[in-house]
């Protein structure tokens, strides 16, 4: 499915069709796809650079462009394939006819800023109201969300009427809620795959299974086939679950992951812990780089437009929350997912994520007596990945779990 | 099988091999440069160190492999982390010890342990080498200055300078510039005690300090260090002569516990 998506931006290149460059984190896939606007993902475009082992080609290229070595990687990456026009490892991603955005990552701006300098292009962004309650949701009903999903929807028309002008189309409603009902089956499709991951053992590995999975819930949201592979997943998960069956031979410690994967060693970082029977049974990167589909929205198609802005709000606010407040979301899942400990991963150059996660695990410890471990690297520059500092750290939050499995059936 | 235990540390920069007896007193020790074969070392380092305690090499039941070449100990039984050994080996010691802090040749760490010298949190440097013995290297060689006199040379320091850098690589520059700017060589290294201090002192914060702390590692031996230390963090350090052995004792303590029939933390860490 994959390869098909980047030979279908191939050919939006060559055929120099309207394509959105858009982010995990709100795409308004829903509306671009209505106007049938392609969308590419420099998100996702950077990190399959990294899993392939040449991300540091076009990180050196940028640098050598100018770009500083503490700059998000997912960005010198992309800076250096737009350099390139446009090729990558998986093909070529067609140049940009506008950029959309919301303020989920601060990032986001200043990059799309970058693609309005080079090519000119109108960039919307999306203010997306924080939560007024830290670290918990507002739903329809309550008053300053009702205040919100307006100013959402306000800036929704205002994005649709950019769209008619590119494509010289006017907004059909009708494609829109068809989009709009294939999002919502694969956003309940979703949850459900989450939480079946509380079982024992887990049915998948939310850092490389769960990784997989997010690459279609973002490059395929909204369309047929992309329901379609839910729904399959679905039934896979669950055949699973009634037989038992899970990614590691025997799933001795269950473990949740915050933070972005190491890419540049995607399945040796993951070795690290399964070789020790370590399974990630959730990651915080589960929610927020789904766009907050974890949270199942389903919109209510007699009335799209408001109902897409209150998805927005809901989901957006959600991506964001479970970075910057993530305590009482892990709090809450470390029971029912039966966790033997948390692994926070700071990516030096990614601030939005590594801002605060010294306290959100700080906090957590002092919520639930857990081990955790704090480990650093990056999600693109190899340059800062030491697998021998990592092993080494890994090793010991082990042999700590281990001291804490021993000393609990001691004590039963 | 034999009734004496053996752990070997096998470092960045040296080897370190610990004997123990039954009784879980040290029988033998050695220390030697790691060099470019790590197996090697290892070897020479066990070997060195049956040598020192009178023992042949069937009279050890259970050897393990901790530090950074832990899985080069060839002839190891089972590997363990130096994390999880120094907070063992210094709890041994020093049996209220609460905190340890570890200054090794490539990494710093700060570790939280509780009264069987378990693990309960750690905290260690980056990738980069700023704030460990390696940034003393660096600034010893700058002033052409043996590393055993760099200790006896900064606590003559009258007005130490600050070092701004914390890079390993930028210190040697900026040693230089402060020597070019007439200042004495003993308030220069001061400074650059205190700027390694300060990293450390902020790992130990990281995890929380509590007392006792116990003070491991190579850097142990740098009387400066640990003055600076202790005035930092307002409270002794537990030292040893023996410090810089404290990986390895914990790793033949480690070892005990298998001869003993007891289990340890190597389960998971690729014991054989």
């Amino acid at each position: 499915m994959f390869r098909q998506w980047f030979a279908e931006l191939g050919q939006a290149a060559e055929a120099g069709a309207p394509a959105a460059y858009v982010f995990v984190m709100g795409s308004l896939a829903e509306i671009l796809r209505a106007f049938d606007i392609h969308m590419v993902f420099p998100e996702i475009t950077s990190l399959q650079m990294a899993v392939r082992g040449v991300a540091h080609d076009y990180l050196k290229e940028a640098e050598d462009y100018g770009y500083s070595p503490d700059i998000c990687g997912y960005v010198k990456a992309d800076v250096a394939l737009q350099l390139r026009g446009g090729e990558h490892p998986m093909g070529r991603v067609p140049r940009p006819s506008l950029a959309v955005l919301t303020n989920a990552c601060n990032t986001y701006i200043k990059w799309a800023e970058i693609w309005e300098r080079m090519y000119h292009i109108p960039v919307f962004t999306l203010d997306v109201p924080g939560t007024r309650t830290a670290g918990g949701q507002t739903w329809p009903g309550n008053p300053d969300f009702e205040t919100d999903r307006r100013y959402v929807e306000h800036q929704l028309r205002e994005l649709i009427v950019l769209c008619e002008t590119i494509t010289s189309r006017k907004l059909d409603i009708d494609r829109l809620r068809e989009v709009m009902h294939h999002t919502n089956e694969m956003s309940r499709c979703w949850r459900e795959v989450i939480r079946l991951n509380n079982n024992v053992p887990a049915p998948f590995n939310a850092l490389t299974d769960g990784t997989v999975y997010l690459g279609v819930i973002n490059a395929l949201r909204g369309t047929p086939e992309g329901a379609a592979y839910f729904r399959d997943l679905l039934e896979e998960v669950r055949y699973k679950v009634d037989h038992g069956l899970g990614p590691v031979a025997e799933e001795r410690f269950r473990l949740v992951y915050l933070g972005i994967p190491c890419y540049p060693i995607f399945r040796r970082f993951n070795d690290l812990f399964t070789g020790s029977g370590g399974n990630f049974v959730n990651s915080t990167y589960l929610w927020f780089a789904a766009g907050g589909a974890n949270c199942g929205f389903e919109y209510d198609l007699s009335r799209p437009l408001e109902s897409l802005a209150e998805g927005l709000l809901v989901a957006v606010r959600d991506a964001m929350d479970s970075m910057f407040f993530p305590v009482e979301s892990l709090v809450a899942m470390a029971d029912p997912y039966h966790v033997d400990g948390l692994v926070f991963h700071a990516s030096k150059s990614c601030r939005t994520t590594a801002t605060g996660m010294a306290d959100a695990r700080r906090a957590f410890m002092a919520a639930r007596d857990l081990p955790t471990l704090f480990i650093e690297s990056d999600m693109m520059d190899r340059r800062v990945v030491s697998e021998a500092q990592l092993k080494n750290r890994v090793d010991a939050f082990f042999e700590n779990l281990v001291t804490r499995r021993r000393q609990d059936l001691t004590e039963r | 099988m034999g009734i004496y235990s053996a752990g070997v540390d096998v470092g960045s920069t040296q080897t370190k091999a610990v004997v123990l007896g039954a009784d879980r007193r040290m029988v033998g020790r050695a220390l030697i440069d790691t060099g470019a074969n790590v197996v090697v070392a290892a070897e020479n380092a066990f070997r060195a160190a049956l040598a020192d305690a009178g023992l042949a090499e069937g009279d050890v039941g259970w050897v393990v492999g901790t530090g950074y070449g832990r899985y080069r100990v060839t002839f190891g039984d089972s590997q363990v982390t130096e994390i999880s050994c120094h907070a063992r080996g210094a709890a041994h010691m020093f049996p209220t010890t609460r905190s340890v802090l570890d200054m090794g040749g490539q990494d710093t760490k700060a570790i939280l342990v509780n009264e069987r010298g378990e693990v309960l949190d750690f905290c260690m440097n980056d990738k980069c080498a700023a704030g460990t013995g390696r940034f003393l290297g660096a600034a010893a060689a700058a002033l052409d200055i043996p590393l055993g006199e760099l200790g006896p040379t900064a606590l003559r320091a009258e007005r130490p300078v600050k070092i701004s850098t914390t890079c390993t690589v930028f210190a040697e520059s900026e040693v230089l510039a402060w020597l070019g700017r007439g200042k004495k060589i003993e308030d220069i290294l001061m400074g650059v005690h205190h700027s390694i201090a300060t990293r450390s002192v902020a790992l130990l914060r990281r995890v929380g300090v509590v007392n006792e702390i116990t003070f491991t590692g190579g850097v142990t031996r740098n009387r400066a260090m640990v003055a600076v230390l202790e005035k930092m963090l307002a409270t002794s350090l537990n030292v040893s002569e023996d410090s810089h052995f404290m990986g390895a004792l914990g790793a033949s303590l480690v070892a005990m516990d298998h001869l003993e029939g007891r289990h340890a933390a190597t389960a998971t860490a690729g014991g054989r």
